[in-house]
């Protein structure tokens, strides 16, 4: 399992998004940070999951989902990043508080 | 273990060889067939309902769960991790093995088919998640509307004859499967499950190489799935490759964290102790429930012509005992008619028909009730993962 994951993780990392290649990522919507959401996110999973929780979740919502994918999914995520994500995922796909 | 799972990636992996067949898929998509849900037909799937591309998850549309049996290639599709390899079913091996396993062996596939004797069951196979698109309020996960589910004829073998040749020691206490998917970073925790030693010498749970008359499709868990009738989809795993006999509770992160519910707050059927603590219970049993087949929010019906509202019902393996209809929203409830029954733990068909009178609004909810006395509830129990939602759904619609 090791072997394939590295090497899945380095085709990931060597084109930027794995996400690019399937045609589900291309969707989010344009604004700061827009490319680091897309870029960390698809390392692991279509983009197309954020819409789909979108409308419902709200800064502490979309807070717990990027930690989850940090502390629970591995996802290498530097906090500062983790900071930026959140605030665009909050401002482009959150509701109202 | 590495090195097969290795060359099976290098074989053709989900992110390398899916792309093609979905952009062309999706291409072939005849105009005017997506409607706000997006629609997709993957390699070997006519158009379902996409969820999320990466890993794949797919839901059947509504229109084709009318019939008692649920087509392969409108099978709906639920990955976990995003690395679903393609399987050879030339090199794929079973292996048996495990602490409280008296001796560990692998079988092929000829083996699985020749070795033990073949057993059919009709099944519904449903994710604990179904329906959770629904839910209010909302809760995080892939949203789910009502086709996270589908009943197919399997063919197979009984785990207990896989089992009773691993010669299970008395201290086993579960049960637990891996498959050849994987996911992308080393992190993230591999999809693993497991069963209470009662539950997988049950004679119905069956690691199953065929289904409806062919070979499982690949979204589906190609070479072989386990199946669990009765209990939710989390359990079925795909591409299954390994069986772990254990004498202690499986450390996994989909038991012990994910797939559970608050203790105390459903009522207790079955019961899997060795993986129950002070505040959560694992979801097990599937609920009673419906799904009305060929009426369409805001679809459009003529006055004085008869209507045919039909669907299927199901549960956990009680069977089902009666449907009802409702044309008021839920005040008054007209039996509809039940059509063959094909086994306690398959779909049902239902149909009712009844002619509207003058054109206006009008609505449809259909209500399943067990054998065993369970109805559907008006209202969703609220958990926090979205599970066992199988309250009423009501569809406007229009007659002119």
């Amino acid at each position: 399992m090791n072997y394939r994951a590295i090497g899945l993780a380095m085709i990931a990392l060597l084109t930027g998004s794995a996400a690019a290649a399937d045609g589900h990522d291309a969707t989010l919507k344009e604004g700061r940070d827009a490319d680091l959401t897309t870029a960390r996110c698809s390392i692991c999973h279509s983009t197309d999951y954020i819409p789909m929780n979108s409308v419902f979740l709200k800064q502490a919502g979309w807070d717990a989902e990027v930690h989850k994918m940090i502390k629970v999914m591995g996802a290498p995520i530097p906090e500062d990043e983790a900071q930026k994500i959140i605030a665009y995922l909050t401002q482009y796909y959150g509701v109202a508080q | 273990m590495a090195t097969r799972r290795a060359l099976l990636m290098a074989a053709g992996g989900w992110v390398l060889g899916g792309t093609g067949a979905l952009r062309l898929a999706r291409a072939a998509l005849p105009s005017g067939a997506a409607d706000p849900q997006t629609l997709e037909a993957i390699a070997g799937k006519k158009p379902l309902i996409r969820r999320s591309g990466r890993p794949p998850n797919y839901e059947c549309p509504a229109a084709y769960l009318g019939e008692a049996i649920t087509p392969n290639d409108r099978f709906f599709v639920r990955w976990h991790l995003a690395h679903v390899p393609e399987v050879d079913a030339r090199s794929w091996r079973l292996q048996v093995a495990g602490e409280a396993a008296g001796r560990s062996f692998e079988l092929s596939l000829d083996q699985l088919r020749h070795e033990f004797e073949p057993v059919e069951l009709i099944a519904v196979c449903q994710c604990a998640g179904n329906q959770r698109g629904l839910a209010e309020p909302h809760v995080p996960g892939v949203q789910w509307g009502p086709g996270a589910v589908g009943n197919a004829h399997w063919k197979g073998v009984r785990l207990k004859d896989i089992l009773a040749r691993a010669q299970v020691k008395a201290d086993a206490l579960e049960i637990a499967f891996e498959g050849a998917d994987g996911p992308v970073l080393p992190a993230t925790p591999d999809f693993t499950k497991s069963l209470p030693v009662w539950k997988a010498l049950d004679e119905n749970t069956l690691i199953a190489y065929e289904m409806n008359g062919s070979a499982l499709p690949r979204w589906n868990g190609f070479p072989v799935r386990v199946i669990v009738p009765g209990w939710a989809a989390t359990y079925w795993v795909k591409q299954l490759t390994e069986i772990h006999v254990l004498n202690q509770p499986l450390k996994s992160f989909w038991m012990n964290t994910a797939y559970r519910v608050p203790k105390g707050k459903f009522p207790v059927g079955d019961r899997f102790e060795s993986q129950e603590n002070e505040t959560s219970t694992p979801v097990l049993e599937i609920d009673v429930n419906s799904v009305v087949s060929n009426v369409k929010a805001g679809q459009r019906f003529p006055a004085r012509r008869p209507l045919t509202i039909q669907g299927v019902a199901w549960d956990s393996g009680g069977g089902i005992q009666q449907v009802d209809i409702s044309l008021d929203g839920g005040q008054s409830w007209n039996p509809a008619k039940l059509g063959k029954d094909l086994g306690r733990y398959s779909f049902r068909p239902w149909h009712f028909t009844y002619t509207p009178e003058r054109p206006g609004p009008g609505s449809v909810m259909a209500r399943a009730t067990s054998s065993r006395g369970a109805v559907q509830p008006q209202d969703w129990t609220s958990n926090p993962a979205g599970y066992h939602n199988n309250s009423l759904q009501k569809i406007d619609f229009a007659v002119i």
